[in-house]
């Protein structure tokens, strides 16, 4: 509840060195995730999320948890993870936090990508 | 902190002089009715006073209401309990009518019929959610036995032509019993067999008189929850001459077609609560929401841009106003209010607990992603123009904040 009061990391960063965006707007839950990395670790991250109250919840934890982690720590964090920071989620929401997961997962990839070209 | 509640289609308050009317039935007089000792007596003139209110409100004869536990049971009962009744008697293929709009306590019951081998047809609603008359009567046919129309729509408050609808189901049957009698005693054949119309009248009895002979309605289902009375409690009127089979088999209670002892202090609040709802009342409560809800929804469109109301005014309850917040998923809207203290509801994806746009919203033609932003606010008789200040004060700028956070507004 305090993750969605009080959103951590939200709006959108200039010139990132990573972007994911998972979700379809038909389905009601989409999320991008902005990445400013440096030797290898998430030094900023910043989220834009149109969703339910839990989806935005899940957007500022997964944000929270993944700052200062590298590469491989976030890649290697999944829902349970978010689900557990944030105290548990309804059975209906789960969802949402594995959007989080894959949203964080797509920005990281888009920086390997980016790297090994 | 503050509460304000415009949540009045999910349940309303239980009024004062309903709850007095109720008190005594809990400890005092507490018998059960169908005892012949004075205590089952005295608990049974308590049920006598609220079956006579209710056939007075429905304008029908006392022995055609069935009190049940709410309009859920209502609506399984007046479609399973039929069609039971009919395959009994013998009839074959039968074919039911109802909208696609309706809630799942009448769609349900008629899928799990359609797997057991009845046809069912849903009628299209028009874009502002009204049931298409036009496609009704095309869907009408020969084995046609049931048609289901509800009377107000809860998500958006469409008004449905229920008359209308009960006057064209008249003619077809009295044509076809015409068709029936030119015919010669040997050509004859079985009877022709009645359609029948059931109305769930959940949503409207708080606004619109019921009277069920001027509306041409076999059946109709209503609960006492939606209407200032208690939860738990609700009736189905069943026009004597219907085929109906109980579902639940126990005591013989109401006439043998809804078994289990009979929830006195629920019924007498039932009673009460259509006590007040006399055609004075409703004219002047229906006003006064009116006006309410017209300064919202007037509110509304003019503080906030990028807004679509799916509330057709012309066409809907004098409480309803829905309203899609293009770029805001409902839901957040609904827990940044509710935060507020202000009580609304969403018939979208999450809320309902399960992951779908609204039904009726995508049957009105609206796109997933808009159907996805939307909120209802449903207005009571104890809502003040205050309050709607105070909404129209809050509400902005939580829209703004949702709107910057989503990736793909604006951009």
């Amino acid at each position: 509840m305090e993750h969605f009061r009080n959103p951590r990391n939200q709006g959108s960063m200039d010139n990132p060195d990573a972007v994911g965006q998972e979700g379809n707007p038909t389905c009601g839950d989409v999320m991008k995730i902005y990445l400013r990395i440096k030797d290898n670790r998430i030094e900023d991250i910043k989220f834009e999320t149109l969703g339910c109250a839990a989806a935005i919840a899940v957007s500022s934890a997964a944000t929270e948890l993944a700052k200062g982690k590298t590469l491989e720590e976030a890649l290697a964090m999944n829902k349970d993870d978010i689900v557990n920071d944030l105290g548990g989620l309804p059975a209906p929401k789960i969802h949402c936090s594995m959007l989080g997961v894959d949203a964080l997962h797509s920005a990281i990839k888009d920086y390997q990508n980016k790297k090994s070209l | 902190m503050r509460k304000v509640y415009f949540d009045h289609s999910a349940t309303t308050p239980v009024d004062k002089k309903v709850l007095e009317a109720m008190m005594p039935y809990f400890s005092d007089t507490y018998g059960n009715a169908t005892s012949i000792h004075s205590f089952g007596l005295d608990a049974a003139k308590g049920l006598d006073i609220a079956r006579t209110q209710m056939a007075k409100f429905l304008n029908c004869s006392e022995t055609e209401v069935i009190f049940t536990s709410g309009a859920t049971e209502s609506d399984n009962l007046a479609i399973k309990g039929f069609i039971k009744a009919i395959k009994k008697q013998g009839i074959k293929n039968p074919h039911v009518i109802t909208s696609i709009v309706e809630h799942d306590a009448v769609l349900e019951p008629f899928m799990e019929l359609e797997a057991e081998g009845v046809e069912v047809d849903h009628v299209k609603v028009l874009p502002n959610g009204v049931v298409d008359v036009e496609d009704f009567k095309k869907k009408l046919k020969d084995n046609t036995v049931l048609v289901s129309i509800m009377h107000v729509n809860s998500e958006v408050g469409a008004v449905m032509p229920i008359r209308e609808i009960g006057k064209t189901i008249k003619k077809h049957n009295e044509s076809r019993e015409r068709e029936w009698k030119k015919l010669s005693v040997k050509e004859r054949g079985e009877r022709p067999q009645k359609a029948y119309f059931h109305v769930d009248a959940t949503q409207g009895v708080n606004f619109f008189k019921q009277d069920v002979k001027w509306n041409y309605v076999d059946m109709l289902s209503m609960s006492g929850h939606k209407i200032y009375g208690p939860k738990g409690v609700g009736a189905l009127y069943c026009q004597k001459d219907v085929p109906m089979e109980s579902l639940q088999r126990g005591g013989h209670q109401e006439w043998n077609k809804r078994s289990g002892t009979i929830n006195v202090t629920g019924i007498v609040g039932l009673g009460a609560a259509v006590e007040q709802l006399d055609e004075k009342t409703l004219e002047k409560d229906n006003k006064k929401i009116a006006k309410l809800r017209d300064k919202l929804v007037d509110g509304v469109l003019e503080k906030i841009p990028d807004v679509v109301l799916n509330t057709d005014r012309e066409n809907a309850t004098p409480a309803h106003a829905h309203f899609s917040f293009k770029g805001c998923e409902g839901e957040a809207v609904l827990m940044s209010l509710d935060i507020e203290g202000i009580a609304v509801s969403t018939g979208s994806a999450c809320a309902s607990g399960s992951l779908k746009a609204s039904h009726v919203l995508i049957a009105m033609g609206i796109k997933k992603e808009i159907a996805h932003n939307s909120i209802r606010f449903s207005l009571g008789k104890h809502n003040t123009e205050e309050e709607i200040e105070y909404l129209l004060e809050k509400l902005p700028p939580i829209i703004e904040k949702i709107r910057k956070m989503n990736p793909i507004y604006n951009t």
